[in-house]
């Protein structure tokens, strides 16, 4: 499968694990990676050509740091703009129908911060509740996230490691050592028109 | 006359003018009826300070509604022309037609005969062109509904002129025949006559074409104004000549040939050049017309002369508002309407003595007449007044949906001074969303380049007042300044700030110190021409340096709005050299602490601030 991974940080040079993360799937075949921020500084997504990529890829991933228990701001631009009704949703809105998407994250936070009785106060796939819905209304598979946690505070080896289990994934769902069906995200159920999607 | 009366005369009519106008003004009456009542003060019938001469006065001031049809020529490009032909033909045929024909009843009424009647309800039928657009512009309703309405009704009766003047001597045809055909081709046979008009007509419009924009351009070459004002009155006047000697009016050859140059680029300078002539003309005009109203016929039978008066009145503001509303006009338009073209016309004067030297009048009968149309024109401004002020907010206040006025789509909501490299992308900018600019620019070889690929581009000089206002500043939004003279521009601006205090300004500065000089003249919104330019090849060339494309946008935009901060601070300071140094160390110093922070160089990442509640070792 082809792997559309789009990420998304507004200030990449002080960034540490997201650095890591993409460093670890850079130079893969068939795995294409867009930094948005850099595509577009001025927020001016080319609608066209990114619904192109999407048609050319079996797998998206949304690659970025959690901001306020969301994306940074060009994923919801990306969204907002690219997705659009007829296309990605809504009456003849098939496009997407049958691939996958997942988030890939870092936070900031350690992992026990994401529950209920965390300081976060929810788990990570509830905070990811939007990206869940929209993979559904797309008539899409919702993969789990993949997250790193606390990672600034890990040590060097920690963090290859976590970027190697990073790369491990996508290379396992490129080749299909991997059932992306095996790893949708807790409690998500298929979309009706998931099945009628693209033929791989 | 000998040079000494002549001067008196002209100063007697130009201080009436003078002291009138202010007055009326300021009374809130518009100028017309202060002209009027101006005439009849210095008139025979009360000062005397102007005597027999009155009538030829009026003859030569006729020129001024001459001047005015080929103005309002200019302002009606052909495609808008076409776009009015129903309310033109229309409202205006309709207008014309039964107006005549309730006005001969009345006439047959008190005793005319049915040629006569007839031709007295031709003559009345008309309007005053010269006082109704005056009057609307006065008041900047010219475009709306009722004003468009008017316009186009006008236009009607000034064109069927040409067929009341064939058909007069028609009517007149069992009785004398006059010698009223003062023109050169009255001796050929009508098939000859015909050519002769059709040739005359012919050559108004292919000079127009082709002759005139070369001709202007030479002459503006020459950058003499006088010469430019010379040629586009000797135009006018030729054009008069002309039509006069084919036997057509005068007002309407000007009109077809102003229709011809509406869009040629020098139409802004042509209207702004004459508009002081055509202004000084028809004052005299109406003063001419105050002069001659005959009082002591008035006071003869005061009762019968007023009662037609109101008649006549009554009879124009019935039949305009009926058919106002059967065209689909609401009650207050129709008002509107109806009270704005209830008067005589200047061309009654015109077609009355021409009436009265075919016999088709007796010289009682055109008397009458005459004292008519006069005080209707002189009740004009008054009817206007009370529609205005009396019934206008009735309509309002009875609750009545009143729809917006619509206003003319080619109002202009941008004016651009300057079609260079710099306005041209601006005025590109516009096009493309669509929003009509005026463009101005005074290089001659520019325009006509530019007009090649299909710009609309006009000559003049953006300093001057009057050039501005006819390019439409009283109504426009926005003046970009763009010219790439840097003294030129500051005139326009001072001139736009004085004159169009609404207008916001957007200027184009040079340098550093044109900025200074220009948000010291008031404009707020300056843009130094190669800033933009060189705050983006700055962010680019961070790019190729290997930083992030996001994060050197960032920076360029901190450092645009940063250093636009500090250039309007500096403007205020621009005599003292030593505090601009200062000021300019202060702002890189801090800059570069804005620009530092904003890269990350302290540790406020924010995954280190998303991090920091979490990290404490109690939390985990």
């Amino acid at each position: 499968m082809k792997i559309l991974v789009l990420h998304a940080h507004p200030r990449l040079s002080a960034s540490v694990v997201q650095r890591a993360m993409l460093r670890a799937i850079e130079g893969l075949d068939d795995v294409t990676r867009v930094d948005l921020y850099a595509e577009y500084p001025g927020m001016d997504i080319d609608v066209p050509r990114e619904q192109r990529r999407l048609l050319d890829h079996d797998v998206i991933v949304l690659q970025h740091p959690l901001y306020w228990y969301s994306s940074p701001a060009i994923i919801k631009e990306w969204q907002d703009l690219v997705l659009e009704n007829g296309w990605a949703y809504g009456p003849g809105g098939t496009k997407l129908a049958g691939r996958f998407l997942m988030s890939a994250i870092s936070t900031g936070g350690p992992e026990q911060a994401y529950h209920h009785a965390g300081r976060n106060r929810f788990e990570i796939t509830e905070l990811l509740s939007p990206f869940n819905q929209t993979a559904w209304l797309c008539s899409m598979a919702w993969l789990a996230p993949f997250v790193i946690h606390a990672g600034r505070r890990m040590s060097n080896t920690e963090l290859s490691s976590a970027a190697e289990s990073y790369r491990d994934l996508i290379v396992g769902l490129r080749d299909g050592t991997i059932d992306p069906l095996t790893r949708l995200a807790p409690g998500f159920t298929l979309p009706p028109a998931f099945v009628e999607g693209i033929s791989r | 006359m000998n040079p000494q009366d002549l001067l008196l005369g002209a100063f007697i009519y130009l201080a009436a003018a003078v002291i009138a106008a202010p007055v009326a003004t300021r009374l809130g009456l518009g100028s017309v009826l202060g002209y009027l009542v101006a005439g009849m003060v210095i008139g025979p019938s009360l000062l005397g300070l102007v005597g027999q001469e009155g009538a030829h006065v009026m003859h030569f001031a006729e020129f001024g509604v001459v001047v005015m049809l080929f103005l309002v020529g200019l302002e009606l490009q052909p495609s808008k022309l076409w776009e009015l032909r129903r309310p033109i033909i229309g409202l205006g045929g309709l207008q014309v037609l039964v107006t005549a024909l309730a006005l001969g009843g009345g006439a047959l009424a008190i005793g005319f005969g049915w040629k006569a009647a007839l031709a007295t309800g031709l003559i009345l039928a008309m309007s005053s062109t010269a006082i109704v657009l005056q009057s609307l512009n006065e008041r900047g309703i010219l475009k709306t509904t009722a004003g468009q309405s008017c316009f186009s009704v006008l236009l009607f009766q000034d064109i069927a002129v040409i067929p009341i003047l064939a058909l007069l001597p028609l009517l007149a045809a069992a009785q004398a025949h006059d010698t009223h055909d003062t023109s050169l081709i009255g001796d050929l046979p009508g098939w000859a006559q015909t050519i002769a008009v059709l040739a005359a007509v012919g050559v108004v419009v292919l000079a127009g074409r082709f002759l005139t924009r070369p001709l202007f351009r030479l002459v503006a070459e020459t950058g003499m104004r006088e010469v430019f004002v010379g040629l586009a009155l000797v135009m006018v006047v030729g054009i008069a000549l002309l039509m006069q000697l084919v036997g057509l009016s005068a007002a309407l050859g000007t009109f077809l040939a102003g229709v011809v140059l509406a869009e040629s680029e020098y139409r802004h300078e042509l209207e702004m050049d004459l508009e002081p002539f055509k202004g000084l003309l028809l004052a005299v005009f109406f003063i001419a017309v105050g002069a001659g109203i005959d009082f002591s016929l008035l006071f003869g039978q005061p009762l019968f002369i007023l009662g037609l008066v109101a008649g006549f009145i009554a009879v124009k503001l019935v039949v305009l508002f009926v058919l106002a509303r059967l065209f689909g006009m609401s009650t207050p338009d129709a008002s509107r309407f109806s009270f704005a073209l209830a008067q005589g016309s200047e061309f009654a004067f015109v077609l009355i003595s021409f009436a009265a030297g075919l016999a088709l009048l007796d010289p009682a009968q055109a008397g009458l007449l005459v004292a008519v149309v006069a005080l209707s024109m002189a009740a004009a401004p008054l009817l206007m007044i009370f529609d205005a002020r009396v019934l206008q907010p009735r309509f309002a206040s009875a609750g009545e949906t009143r729809e917006n006025d619509h206003i003319d789509e080619s109002g202009t909501r941008v004016i651009i001074a300057g079609h260079g490299r710099y306005g041209m992308t601006v005025g590109r900018i516009l096009q493309a969303s669509g929003i009509r600019a005026v463009v101005l620019d005074h290089d001659g070889e520019q325009i006509d380049a530019l007009r090649k690929f299909g710009y609309k581009v006009y000559y003049g000089d953006a300093s001057r007042p009057d050039l501005l206002e006819a390019a439409g500043a009283a109504e426009a939004q926005v003046l970009v300044i763009a010219i790439d003279d840097r003294e030129k521009a500051l005139e326009i601006v001072e001139t736009a700030r004085r004159h169009f205090p609404n207008l916001r300004i957007l200027a184009r500065a040079f340098d550093r110190v044109h900025a200074y000089r220009l948000f010291n003249a008031g404009v707020e919104d300056v843009h130094r021409e190669v800033f933009a330019s060189s705050v983006d090849m700055g962010e680019q060339l961070l790019v190729r340096l290997g930083f992030h494309p996001f994060e050197a946008r960032r920076a360029a935009s901190r450092f645009k709005s940063h250093d636009e901060k500090l250039i309007r601070r500096a403007a205020k300071h621009v005599d003292d050299t030593q505090r601009l140094i200062d000021l300019a160390r202060q702002g890189s110093e801090e800059i570069e602490r804005v620009l530092a922070t904003d890269m990350g160089d302290t540790p406020q990442s924010p995954d280190h601030g998303w991090e920091a509640p979490d990290a404490k070792p109690r939390e985990s």
